[in-house]
């Protein structure tokens, strides 16, 4: 225990003298980089626009109420669209994102050093580059439409689906595996009656719950023209039709609050 | 019972299905098929167009290989800094009023009407997206890294408050009441009784929404919000896979290195 001697009397000091320096130092760091930070925002502002901007929001506000209600009539077919793009991105990223798993699964990968890498690499690049990138690139070179915006989620989701599936495949309880491999099981019989039971519950949890977040991306996917609701959002938003997008907006809330309440209630039931 | 042994011996064991009414079962399988084949028929590919493309795709892929760096070089680390800049600024922002909303979503030190609004403000903030956000603060603040920063600080309130609140909620009720024996104010008591057991998980999340900010503010340019996603905007438009490439690997390396730090901090604080 650090003490320190003050005026004759020892005190108890819950840090020694280095560290308290340190984490002097660290905090000291740290808020000389978040105040260069706020600085290099702040020069990069119109602050004549933010002083504005009450009186902006105002009237952006009266605008778009109230909603143009009877707009909602134009909008079956986008958001058919959006649903299609989410379940079936999905769909594909799942196809692809099992064999991706088990071969970074470090009990499964037919490989540790050379496969298993490069399905970590598969995970990790997918995942860091956000839907709409992949939609922009995808549009790029196939072209604007509900096929790249599938396209698009698909790529997105693999490295999710697989990531959590891998974990989860590699919590497996062993025993089980072992006590298969002990009949005499060939190497596809174990993965059939001891691995796949094991995971199945999580496969299907991740399922749904991806398919949760895609309904959300691929929603806003028609901004860089990949199909769906998004697109008529752009549209609204470049005419300046406000009252449109505001009901564009309700809508978006409404589906994404259902797609949330069906995952819960499907989750519920499988796990 | 050696009645009942008999018949199942020498059955071949089959495994149990996963909804048990054959009826049910046939129902979902044809109507997840037909939603399937009404899915696929609506959505209308121009595969003479997606042919044409797939020279592009290939540049693009082998464009991996030679990245450029340099030609947009000022760019990019403007952009890449900007991206930074609001992924740092909105992350302290974000993490510090996250903390006391996350106190006040918690049923079990909150008052109710608190509770409420606390929650309230969770799930706005996690029903719109980011990049709907950001549109509709670029309308209203201007362009620039300020939309962007709002952004990704009122992202982060939803995500961080939500799980925060989570925590306390599972928490250990008997230490926090061992603190409170002591006669301890209530900024003690949360101080000394609550902050300790949340404090691991809350490091955590804070280095996951880093990583998960960084992510976003790529996008966020696509509307106007400052960072990197303006530049990978312009290079897709011109076709300049070489740059764009370059943007990709410099947001994967990243990522990569934001989740590889996180893994020490979080091993070092739990």
């Amino acid at each position: 225990m650090p003490v320190v001697e003050q005026s004759g009397q020892k005190v108890w000091q819950r840090r020694t003298r280095p560290e308290s320096l340190l984490r002097w130092a660290l905090w000291l760091t740290g808020t000389a980089i978040f105040v260069y930070c706020w600085h290099q925002i702040s020069s990069a502002t119109t602050w004549y626009f933010v002083v504005d901007a009450p009186r902006i929001a105002g009237d952006i506000w009266d605008r778009a109420t109230p909603p143009k209600w009877n707009y909602v009539t134009q909008l079956g077919r986008p958001i058919w669209d959006t649903l299609n793009i989410a379940t079936l991105g999905t769909i594909i990223a799942l196809v692809l994102a099992v064999p991706t798993a088990f071969m970074a699964a470090r009990n499964t990968t037919p490989s540790a050093l050379f496969i298993r890498p490069v399905a970590l690499l598969v995970i990790v690049s997918t995942r860091s580059i956000n839907s709409l990138i992949w939609a922009l690139l995808l549009i790029a070179i196939i072209g604007p439409g509900v096929f790249a915006g599938v396209v698009a989620i698909a790529i997105r989701s693999i490295g999710f689906c697989a990531k959590l599936l891998y974990e989860a495949i590699e919590e497996i309880d062993e025993t089980q595996v072992e006590a298969i491999t002990a009949t005499g099981a060939s190497r596809w019989q174990v993965m059939a009656y001891g691995i796949v039971p094991q995971i199945l519950p999580a496969f299907a949890g991740i399922a749904v719950f991806r398919w949760d977040i895609n309904i959300r991306e691929s929603t806003v996917l028609g901004l860089v023209g990949a199909g769906g609701i998004g697109l008529q959002l752009s549209a609204s938003l470049n005419v300046l039709a406000w009252p449109q997008v505001s009901l564009i907006l309700v809508v978006i809330l409404f589906a994404v609050v259902i797609s949330e309440w069906v995952s819960a209630k499907v989750r519920g039931a499988i796990i | 019972m050696s009645g009942d042994l008999d018949a199942v011996i020498g059955r071949r064991w089959r495994r149990p299905p996963l909804v048990r009414q054959a009826w049910l079962r046939w129902a979902i399988a044809l109507g997840a098929i037909a939603y399937l084949v009404a899915a696929v028929a609506t959505i209308e590919v121009n595969w003479s167009r997606v042919y044409e493309g797939l020279d592009r795709g290939a540049a693009f892929i082998l464009s991996f290989a030679t990245p450029d760096f340099t030609t947009r070089a000022a760019d990019i680390r403007d952009g890449m800094l900007e991206s930074i800049v609001m992924t740092v600024a909105a992350s302290v922002v974000g993490i510090a009023i996250s903390i006391p909303i996350g106190l006040g979503a918690a049923r079990n030190i909150a008052p109710m009407p608190v509770y409420l609004i606390c929650r309230g403000i969770v799930a706005v903030s996690r029903a719109l997206q980011e990049i709907i956000v950001a549109i509709l603060l670029v309308a209203i603040f201007g362009f620039g890294p300020l939309a962007g920063f709002l952004t990704l600080s009122f992202a982060t309130i939803g995500f961080l408050s939500k799980l925060l609140a989570e925590d306390i909620e599972a928490m250990d009720r008997s230490q926090a009441e061992a603190v409170r024996a002591t006669g301890s104010r209530w900024l003690q008591w949360i101080n000394y009784g609550v902050q300790p057991q949340v404090m691991p998980r809350l490091i955590g999340l804070s280095m996951y929404r880093i990583d998960i900010n960084f992510r976003e503010s790529a996008i966020l340019g696509l509307v106007g919000a400052g960072g990197i996603g303006a530049t990978l905007n312009t290079a897709f438009d011109r076709y300049e896979y070489d740059t764009a490439a370059a943007i990709l690997i410099l947001i994967i390396v990243i990522v990569m290195g934001l989740e590889y730090l996180s893994g020490i901090i979080r091993a070092r604080v739990q």
